[in-house]
């Protein structure tokens, strides 16, 4: 690899962490101010999000009597391990110098060392809540691990590798795989599977003021200032990681296969645009939805998890190997 | 999809923005810049400024324009609405809660009961005002105080 590759490389690696970082508040507001219109209201504007986090960065940090060590480095394995995602997954280009190690096992195990992380912050507050809220959340992340392995195992068959640069460039040489049957089952599964990940309705509210009826928010009741703001931005990177990893894998179009610095800028562009599309969708369609009742959340999960399997068995059995 | 009519017909339902309203943003306003995250705290009310509250993040007061959002816990809050003349069982609650969140931290005290009691002065049940048992920044007068005055309020604090 010559110089100049590497550098373009190194450039859509850092670009496509900072433009997560910069764009996860944005998307949350883009997302908040959809369901604003929808309702009637004006909303508080786009930004508004980065308001919230620069007022929560001024704030005093409160260290609730009794917490430790798990408490306050939760924020702060959340955001790094969602960042670190967000360097591997090939957003933006599958030509940079970390796609060698961009393997799929290795992103669910991030993203899964993230939610224990903030679940044991929220056991070690040792609040009814706070326990109530990770016990939910284990719940629901065992039942969503499987099913992102699985719908992207479905897609790593024709793309002979679990590596996720692999699968994506795969797509967008062969379009034909995208909609195969296993790649359509695949990307429902995987939809249904971000939505209960990201902690987005009919899985969980994130609006939710009742706390006999919360997941995420109950685990971080306790956070306040600085501690508070990176929660938040870890949560809304995760949204935006998830949400670009699903329009990676099921619309690959405009991601730079080459070290071209024309086509990263472009692969960005199309990055942004594709994530506030799938987010205002999203946003859109929660007006829509209710929140399931948690007992059938499990129901729901599981038949993500049956689409997922589908996926797997089609795409062995239709590629013909 | 006859929600989806509803919506294409029903369309904005906010009122227009009144005026920025006067009055110097109480200390600590300033650093919240544009940004108010705020906790309710019935300390004795008869809900009827509970109800105005509602009203005031309702869809055509809809004060999170400004930038004032209700939160779930005391530590997300920089604002505690307080409403109702304090009762003796709910004062060291009030105290506990204006104690555990961040500072700048402000209180605001809505109704005539939160001020002065109100209808309840002298009470058996009753400790005080709201300013008797926390320090109380800014007042919303009124019984209850109609939703314009609590949207005021707030937008003196986020200063938008």
């Amino acid at each position: 690899m010559n110089g100049t590759m590497t550098a373009t490389g190194t450039a859509a690696v850092t670009l496509q962490v900072a433009l997560v970082a910069a764009g996860a508040p944005l998307l949350a507001g883009l997302m908040r101010q959809v369901r604003a219109l929808l309702e009637g209201r004006v909303g508080p504007g786009v930004t508004q999000p980065w308001r919230d986090l620069r007022k929560l960065l001024r704030k005093e940090a409160v260290t609730p009597a009794g917490t430790g060590s798990a408490f306050r480095l939760g924020p702060l394995v959340l955001v790094a391990t969602t960042a670190v995602v967000a360097a591997l997954v090939p957003l933006a280009s599958t030509a940079t110098p970390v796609s060698g190690s961009a393997d799929l096992i290795l992103v669910v195990a991030l993203l899964a060392l993230g939610t224990v992380a903030l679940a044991l912050a929220g056991l070690d507050t040792g609040t009814a809540f706070g326990g109530m809220g990770a016990s939910r959340e284990m719940t629901v992340a065992a039942l969503v691990e499987p099913t992102i392995l699985l719908a992207v195992f479905a897609l790593s068959i024709p793309a002979g590798s679990t590596n996720l640069s692999a699968i994506v460039s795969g797509g967008i040489h062969d379009p034909v795989r995208l909609a195969s049957p296993a790649g359509l089952l695949s990307t429902a599964a995987l939809a249904v599977a971000v939505l209960a990940e990201t902690g987005r309705l009919p899985v969980d509210n994130p609006a939710t003021h009742l706390e006999l009826t919360m997941v995420h928010e109950a685990m971080v009741l306790e956070y306040a200032g600085p501690d508070l703001a990176l929660v938040e931005l870890g949560s809304q990177m995760r949204l935006t990681v998830l949400l670009g990893l699903l329009a990676s894998l099921s619309a690959p179009w405009g991601i730079a296969t080459t070290a071209s610095p024309a086509a990263l800028v472009l692969a960005l562009v199309l990055l942004a645009l594709k994530v506030a599309l799938l987010g205002a969708a999203l946003a859109a369609a929660e007006v829509f939805w209710a929140k399931l009742r948690l007992f059938r959340v499990p129901e729901l999960l599981a038949g993500s998890f049956l689409l997922a399997l589908l996926a797997v068995t089609a795409s062995y059995f239709l590629t013909g190997e | 999809m006859s929600l989806l009519r509803k919506i294409r017909e029903t369309g904005r339902v906010a009122e227009d923005a009144p005026p920025r309203p006067a009055g110097d943003p109480p200390p600590g306003a300033a650093e919240l810049a544009g940004s108010a995250h705020v906790r309710c705290i019935d300390a004795g009310s008869c809900n009827g400024c509970e109800i105005e509250i509602a009203a005031a993040f309702g869809p055509v007061y809809d004060a999170e324009r400004y930038g004032a959002r209700l939160v779930a816990s005391p530590r997300h809050a920089d604002v505690a609405l307080v409403t109702g003349a304090v009762t003796r069982n709910m004062a060291e609650p009030l105290r506990r809660t204006v104690a555990a969140m961040p500072r700048p931290r402000l209180v605001v005290a809505v109704g005539d009961c939160a001020i002065g009691c109100g209808e309840f002065a002298g009470g058996h049940g009753v400790e005080g005002a709201a300013g008797d048992v926390v320090p109380v920044d800014l007042q919303v007068p009124g019984c209850p105080p109609e939703p314009e005055r609590i949207v005021a309020a707030l937008r003196v604090v986020t200063g938008r």
